[in-house]
């Protein structure tokens, strides 16, 4: 549509334009403390000494193990609450399911933020502050992840349920041998969505986690960046590059995924 | 083998209009059942509540001789063949055709064995490791076919099977169909809106329409003898001619338009009360008239050329109509045309209800042949 | 369950209403609140009460724990009518939510159109557009931290290369929100790209060839074709992008720390810092009551005016 000699230009400038902080910080997590503070942009020598002291200086294995344990749990749990949600509101007939389903979508207006306050009283009552339940249960019902996948379920045509009725499938045993293998896609799509937003959750670990036995890496690079600012910007880089990698990998592999999946849902 | 049998059904989906109205029908155990009606009179609805997968608003139905309203689906004795065919993506055509039984427990030699069985009956084995998407429409049906028939219930339920393929292939498979459920004695229950289905495939066919039976009978019976005006327009390619005519108990005539008339002989005119009425022809009663008298003069509007025969249309009274010659014919559009009809061919129907009068005689230009040797 | 009728009366059963089973009357409703239940639980816990719990607390002063000790009425909410502080919060969040969302949208529809285009490796500079979808706002708000830092960042170095002075990029007011702005403009690209990007695929080929056949020329097939027809993608977005503006937190905190002079205090930094630095649970429920109303009124005039503009397919 656009002239090629036009596009590949622009397309270069961008992406460079883009991604330079990210590579920027790649840079700099290899320079030694010297070259930084020179206000280089490409490191004159490569040194792995910020890797091993990012490792030193805080746990951060540890906070990966916490932050994968964390974004599992929430992925694997939001899929179940919400296609088991999405299943009754496309192949149940019940009693108010319209007022139920907008009761569900009402949700979505609520942001989490305006209700953090009494969120965070009752973890804190139920202690499970510094808990994985505390960062991980009060995010398995997703009136998002709900809308989403009954948008793909209603794509499934209703002959499917009624022929495995007519095989005398149960309800439940149709949701699960038929549904949820037909629907892998999106299933695939809203699971690494919801993999992605976990691992990069801020606020509410801030939150509910004092101490480093269940604290995410999000909070570990604050830690970092506070401890360290004043010299050792190259090993706070570090820690953010080590961060950023499982999502990023994430994201390249799904890219497409995501892109079909997240607009199909958002649209029809 | 199983009776299906239905006493006084009715559906209503609101509780204020009736959907289905006082369906009473016996469904033989070994026939094949068509019913048959326009889009949105109620087949689906009808076929659905025997199925299970429609509640019964009022009426009984009894399948092999047991009260069935309240059995699930999975509990009738029945297959169903869906329109879109209802095949699994995610599955193979293998485990597409034995899913119902892996349902059912059925252990697994047994299952391997049936699948192969049918799939073979039904020229399937080259597929059986492909996904429905990979298969073209034809071989889809097959596989919805074949689920049908492996589950060996002894009714099977049809809706509209063959619309999405094309003339050719239905052809094909309207007398594969046929010929399995005669080889395997189905109960068969198949719904149609393609008269020319219901004609070929039907033991008995039953005509619907806006929710009510209209007749049921075997196809010559229905096509000889339609109880009414719509069964006879319903039936029948092109469809019969209606035109309301008005008959004249004196002159013990029918006058169609001003000059035509048409003698009823004496032992009819009892039998006719009415003024007002209908009056029917099948095009392939309508002939040029040679030596008879002229009842109309027509002008030619279409020619469709078919090859055996050759369909012709014109206007009467701003209705079309069409006639069926047998042969070829060289007739071009605008051409005038003498034509005449003959009393013992035409239907006759009360003009209010549609009942029929009288059928036009079926073996005056038919004679129903029998073939003794 | 089989009942078997005798022959001779079949004929006489009255067309009666089946009177089905209570138990398999309800049965779908049993299944469904079972299906239900565990988003009905959380949804309840953690929504439903909450929200409730939030205006409830608006109206009362609370001691350390979070606990209701006195009921004040609206006093919460004179308070912040008249607190000069949460004037500043409220413009700095407007005019945040002003800087960034057109800017995040017309740049990743920029992008997305470039990226639309049919080349060779064209899938290469897809994922790379959509890169900073993967990236964490702690991860962003570091690497900017950095960027933006006043002698040694990239951006400063940059500028002086074109001689121009060292701006105090997050130390002065003037310059804490933009910054912030930048951040957060780079961090939405990504999500918002791959967003637009799918919606422009979905338009169908047809429509843009036969608009060639017909001679349009590049900017008539934008204007009649693509944002018609990607009106309900960009209405999506362009909420989804509102309501995230509403919502910033991470980029605050460690960047500027709602700092200088209050400049980048951001409604979601108010509250947090209202709740859990000053321990004013009841002022900060205010705020936050606030904030839902904020988003309530974006998705209702969005729903309101944008509909109409709305091409639905
Ligand atoms: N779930 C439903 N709710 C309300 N009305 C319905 C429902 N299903 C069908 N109907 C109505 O019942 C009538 C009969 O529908 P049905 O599907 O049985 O028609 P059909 O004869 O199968 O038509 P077709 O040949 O088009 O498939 C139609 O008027 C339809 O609008
Ligand atoms: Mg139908």
């Amino acid at each position: 549509m656009i002239n090629k000699w036009v596009v590949y230009p622009l397309l270069m400038i961008c992406s460079i334009c883009l991604i330079f902080p990210i590579c920027y910080a790649f840079f700099i997590s290899l320079m030694d403390g010297g070259e930084i503070l020179q206000g280089q942009i490409l490191p004159k020598s490569v040194t792995y000494q910020n890797y091993i002291d990012a490792f030193k200086s805080v746990p951060l294995l540890q906070y990966l193990w916490n932050s994968f344990i964390v974004s599992t749990s929430v992925t694997i749990g939001m899929l179940v609450v919400s296609s088991l949600a999405a299943f009754t509101f496309v192949f149940i007939p019940f009693h108010g399911r319209n007022v139920v389903f907008f009761i569900f979508i009402s949700t979505m207006m609520i942001p989490w933020e305006a209700t953090m306050i009494p969120n965070f009283l009752t973890i804190q009552k139920l202690g499970w502050i510094n808990s994985y339940e505390g960062l991980t249960i009060p995010f398995f019902a997703l009136a998002f992840g709900t809308f989403l996948l009954r948008q793909h379920f209603k794509i499934i045509p209703l002959e499917l349920y009624e022929a495995s009725q007519v095989a005398g499938l149960s309800q439940f045993k149709f949701f699960y041998k038929i549904v949820l293998p037909v629907s892998k896609t999106s299933l695939v799509t809203l699971g690494a969505y919801g993999f992605l937003t976990t691992w990069n959750m801020y606020l509410w670990p801030l939150l509910v986690t004092s101490n480093d036995s269940v604290r995410t890496v999000q909070i570990g690079i604050k830690q970092l960046q506070t401890q360290e600012i004043a010299t050792e910007w190259g090993v706070v880089m570090a820690g953010v590059i080590i961060v950023i990698i499982p999502a990023l990998l994430l994201l390249f592999l799904g890219q497409k995924q995501l892109q079909k999946g997240l607009t199909q849902g958002s649209i029809k | 083998m199983k009776k299906v049998e239905l006493v006084q059904i009715s559906k209503s989906y609101n509780h204020h209009t009736n959907v289905l109205e006082n369906i009473n029908v016996s469904i033989e155990p070994g026939e094949f059942f068509v019913l048959v009606g326009p889009s949105g009179c109620g087949k689906s609805t009808l076929l659905r509540m025997i199925a299970g997968l429609e509640d019964i608003s009022q009426g009984k139905l009894f399948i092999g001789g047991h009260h069935a309203n309240l059995l699930r689906p999975s509990q009738r004795g029945i297959s169903f063949v869906f329109q879109n065919y209802a095949l699994y993506p995610h599955l193979t055509v293998a485990e597409n055709i034995v899913f119902g039984l892996q349902a059912q427990k059925v252990p697994k030699n047994e299952r391997n064995k049936r699948c192969i069985e049918v799939a073979d009956m039904l020229g399937l084995i080259p597929f059986l490791k492909r996904k429905p998407r990979e298969l073209s429409g034809g071989q889809r049906q097959r596989v919805a076919l074949a689920r049908s028939i492996v589950s060996q219930a002894p009714i099977c339920l049809m809706d509209e099977p063959l619309s999405n393929l094309d003339a050719k292939l239905r052809s094909h498979m309207r007398s594969e169909i046929k010929q399995i459920q005669r080889r395997l004695g189905l109960t068969m229950i198949y719904v149609t809106h393609d008269q020319v289905e219901a004609m070929t495939m039907g033991d008995r066919i039953m005509v619907l329409n806006e929710g009510k039976i209209q007749q049921i009978g075997d196809p010559l019976q229905i096509y000889n003898h339609p109880a009414n005006a719509f069964v006879a327009q319903f039936i029948g390619s092109p469809p019969m001619n209606l035109i309301p005519a008005t008959f004249n108990k004196q002159k013990q005539t029918i006058q169609i338009e001003y000059h035509h008339e048409i003698l009823v002989p004496l032992h009819d005119v009892r039998n006719i009360s009415n003024e007002d009425i209908i009056v029917g022809i099948r095009p392939e009663d309508i002939h040029l008239a040679r030596n008879e008298p002229i009842h109309f003069q027509i002008e030619v509007v279409n020619v469709e050329v078919l090859g055996t025969e050759t369909i012709i249309s014109f206007k009467i009274k701003d209705q079309q109509w069409s006639m069926k010659w047998n042969g070829q014919w060289r007739i071009a559009i605008g051409d005038r045309i003498p034509i005449s009809l003959d009393y013992q061919v035409l239907s006759i129907f009360d003009s209010k209800t549609g009942t029929a009068l009288k059928n036009a005689k079926a073996d005056t230009h038919y004679k129903i042949n029998e073939v003794n040797l | 369950m089989k009942v078997v009728v005798d022959e001779e009366h079949k004929g006489q059963i009255p067309a009666t209403i089946n009177k089905l089973s209570f138990l398999s009357r309800t049965l779908n409703n049993r299944t469904a609140l079972l299906y239900l239940l565990p988003s009905i639980v959380l949804f309840s816990v953690f929504v439903f009460y909450p929200m409730f719990k939030t205006v409830y607390l608006s109206f009362f002063l609370t001691d350390l724990q979070g606990r209701p000790a006195e009921f004040v009425g609206l006093e919460n909410f004179q308070y912040l009518i008249q607190s000069e502080s949460f004037h500043k919060s409220i413009k700095a969040t407007l005019l945040f939510v002003l800087y960034t969302v057109p800017i995040s949208i017309v740049t990743a529809l920029f992008l997305a159109i470039i990226a639309n285009e049919k080349l060779k490796g064209i899938g290469v500079f897809r994922t790379l557009f959509s890169s900073t979808m993967g990236m964490s706002v702690a991860a962003s708000s570091v690497i900017w931290l950095f960027l933006f830092h006043p002698s040694i960042g990239a951006i400063n170095r940059l500028l002086s290369i074109f001689n121009i002075q060292a701006i105090e990029w997050l130390v002065d007011p003037s310059w804490a929100l933009i910054s912030i702005s930048i951040t957060t403009i780079w961090m939405n690209t990504g999500f918002t790209f791959l967003i637009l990007l799918g919606g422009l695929q979905n338009i169908d080929e047809n429509l843009y060839e036969s608009a060639s056949i017909d001679g349009a020329s590049f900017w008539y097939k934008m204007r009649r074709i693509t944002i018609p027809m990607l009106s309900p993608t960009l209405f999506f977005i362009i909420t989804i992008t509102l309501i995230n503006a509403f919502q910033t937190f991470g980029q605050v905190d460690i960047l500027t720390k709602g700092g200088p002079a209050e400049s980048t205090n951001l409604i979601v930094y108010s509250i947090y810092r209202e709740a859990f630095i000053n321990y004013q649970f009841g002022t900060a429920s205010a705020q936050a009551i606030v904030l839902f109303f904020f988003i309530l009124i974006v998705t209702i005039l969005q729903f309101k005016f944008g509909e109409k503009r709305v091409f639905y397919q």
